[in-house]
């Protein structure tokens, strides 16, 4: 399949049609949507329109953007006008949001073409897609396997090349962890740098919006094209999106990187040679790689697991039969909205409204959230204290390749801990990028993961890029 | 750091979470919330004496904008989404208890 650079610029130069490429992604997911589960929802009238105004301001000779013609397939937990948008949940089926999210407003200004919405792990709460209440999705590469979660739909959908790129959210990890699993480019891009106005909120503190792709380059201008301040999100950073795909090629040299031990520690032999293998390609590209420990990161499984529900469970209270999405009918309000709660959350997500409630209830409060929050002050300087000795860390991504469904679902601790390399960065607010590098067992992919400092988001993606010209993709 | 979770406590947090819980769900919430309040002891190694809470990664400053009348999404359209509306209003089940 094309990457997204490659359809721009064959749309731009005529050598193609934005409907063209459509109609290819659309039978791609007519082929293999039921089997695999990928799209919820897939808005082909909408994208119809949007691949004919591309076509047609071709023909007039009018400028079009960067992703011109470029089918994108969108994370369900994000709003388009009119769309139906689920989160993967009883009790928002049904819903249409009236208003359009920041980042689908500047992907259709960038000229690409939303296909459709893409199964997650229920609020975004998994790694797996196993939480979806309408069914798991399936790793394309290999179907007895999970794609990894929560944006394991948007991962499947390029993975399974039905899109050339998919817009996913990252809290904990539900960016890169199914990049990873699936054989993608993922990145986790600062905190505030990507507007999250009309992202269904799961943790706001940890939230945050990036591509999917096959590619480095195509990584760098989907995220060039989305990021930049916006005034609907006042989290958001205040200054333009920055030059990112001009500096994808910048390679590595004299960049001081650190193998962090806690970001390898308890992976399996695959996945940490995986690891030293890109280690020597950046050492081979020029870069300075130490060895470093930042015992800090162990806690941050402990500290995640209490910041991101307590925030949950406060973000989730907003679903309560009164606005919009289910209500069950009963005779008083309270009993209405215990009742709609019930019925529209599945079990993950009381799970986390439970531990969430509790770790902010009176008497457990500063035992747990206040904790929390305090070793999220400790993992912040322990990644100051590293960046002050070098540019980047590396580490794995996940602790193994992609899983068999059902050997995580029964012990959500186990569960968790597919996250443990991902998390720190969600906490610290910077920036993180997975990419492929290598097989493991089953002939999997593995994802190697480069972490930096806020808005450091060029760096990275010269960096991943060397890896992928070393990992055999010129 | 107190841990063990007792099923009176999961029976109060899903009251206050406004949660419905099978007396199966309780046991499985209680084992499994425990766990997890369990490995968070692990927090307890580290000096937290005296570290200043972060629950906001770059501090979030209030941010404002000019007091300017501008359009918002239409009552109609919102209100179309909703379970039930009655006179431009979303419409929810009784309130307040019958008048004595």
């Amino acid at each position: 399949m094309k990457t997204a650079e490659q359809v721009a610029r064959e749309v731009r130069s005529g050598a193609t049609t934005a409907m063209a490429e459509l109609n290819a992604a659309l039978s791609a997911v007519r082929e293999r949507n039921e089997e695999l589960n990928v799209f919820l929802h897939v808005d082909e009238k909408g994208a119809r329109a949007a691949a004919s105004r591309i076509d047609e301001r071709v023909a007039r000779g009018e400028a079009v953007g960067p992703l011109a013609g470029v089918p994108v397939a969108l994370k369900d937990n994000l709003c388009q006008n009119g769309v139906p948008t689920t989160c993967s949940s009883r009790i928002l089926e049904g819903w249409r949001p009236p208003y359009n999210a920041t980042v689908v407003d500047r992907l259709l200004a960038a000229g690409a073409v939303p296909v459709g919405k893409t199964n997650l792990d229920e609020f975004a709460m998994g790694s797996s897609t196993e939480n979806s209440a309408f069914g798991p999705t399936k790793n394309p590469l290999n179907p007895s396997r999970v794609p990894g979660g929560s944006s394991g739909g948007s991962a499947a959908a390029v993975a399974a090349d039905m899109t050339p790129i998919a817009i996913g959210s990252d809290t904990g990890g539900s960016i890169r962890q199914p990049a990873a699993l699936c054989g993608l480019v993922g990145v986790k891009p600062s905190y505030g740098l990507v507007s999250r106005y009309g992202l269904i909120a799961f943790a706001s503190s940890l939230d945050q919006i990036g591509p999917l792709t096959k590619t480095v380059m195509d990584a760098a201008i989907v995220l060039e094209a989305i990021a930049g301040h916006d005034p609907m999100d006042s989290t958001s950073l205040p200054e333009p999106a920055p030059s990112l795909v001009a500096h994808v090629e910048s390679g590595v040299v004299g960049k001081r990187i650190a193998l962090v031990r806690e970001l390898v520690d308890g992976a399996d032999p695959d996945v940490v040679a995986s690891v030293d293998q890109a280690v020597a390609a950046l050492r081979e590209a020029g870069a300075t790689v130490v060895e470093l420990s930042i015992p800090e990161f162990r806690l941050g499984l402990s500290a995640y697991y209490l910041i991101a529900p307590a925030e949950a469970s406060s973000n989730l209270a907003r679903f309560d039969g009164v606005r919009y999405g289910l209500r069950v009918k009963r005779d008083d309000v309270t009993a209405m909205m215990e009742a709609t709660r019930t019925a529209g959350f599945g079990a993950e997500v009381k799970r986390r409204i439970m531990l969430g409630t509790y770790a902010l209830s009176a008497g457990y409060f500063d035992a747990y959230y206040g904790q929390a929050l305090k070793v999220r002050t400790r993992m912040i300087e322990a990644f100051a204290r590293a960046y002050r000795q070098v540019d980047m860390l590396i580490g794995a991504t996940t602790p193994s390749v992609a899983f068999e469904f059902g050997s995580k679902t029964s012990d959500p601790m186990a569960m968790y801990l597919s996250d443990v390399f991902t998390i720190p960065t969600n906490l610290s607010g910077e920036a993180a990028i997975s990419v492929p590098f290598g097989t493991g067992e089953a002939g999997l992919p593995i994802g190697v993961q480069l972490l930096g400092p806020g808005r450091s988001e060029a760096l990275l993606l010269a960096g991943a890029r060397v890896l992928e010209i070393a990992d055999g993709r010129p | 750091m107190s841990s063990p979770l007792r099923r009176e406590d999961v029976a109060h947090v899903a009251r206050l979470a406004r949660l419905t819980l099978s007396d199966a769900e309780l046991d499985m919430f209680t084992e499994q919330l425990g766990q997890v309040l369990e490995h968070a002891n692990d927090m307890a190694s580290l000096d937290l004496e005296g570290v200043v809470a972060t629950a906001h990664p770059f501090g979030l400053i209030n941010v404002v904008r000019d007091d300017v009348v501008r359009p918002s999404l239409e009552r109609d359209v919102v209100l179309a989404m909703a379970p039930d509306s009655q006179d431009h209003r979303f419409a929810v089940p009784r309130i307040m208890g019958e008048s004595p």
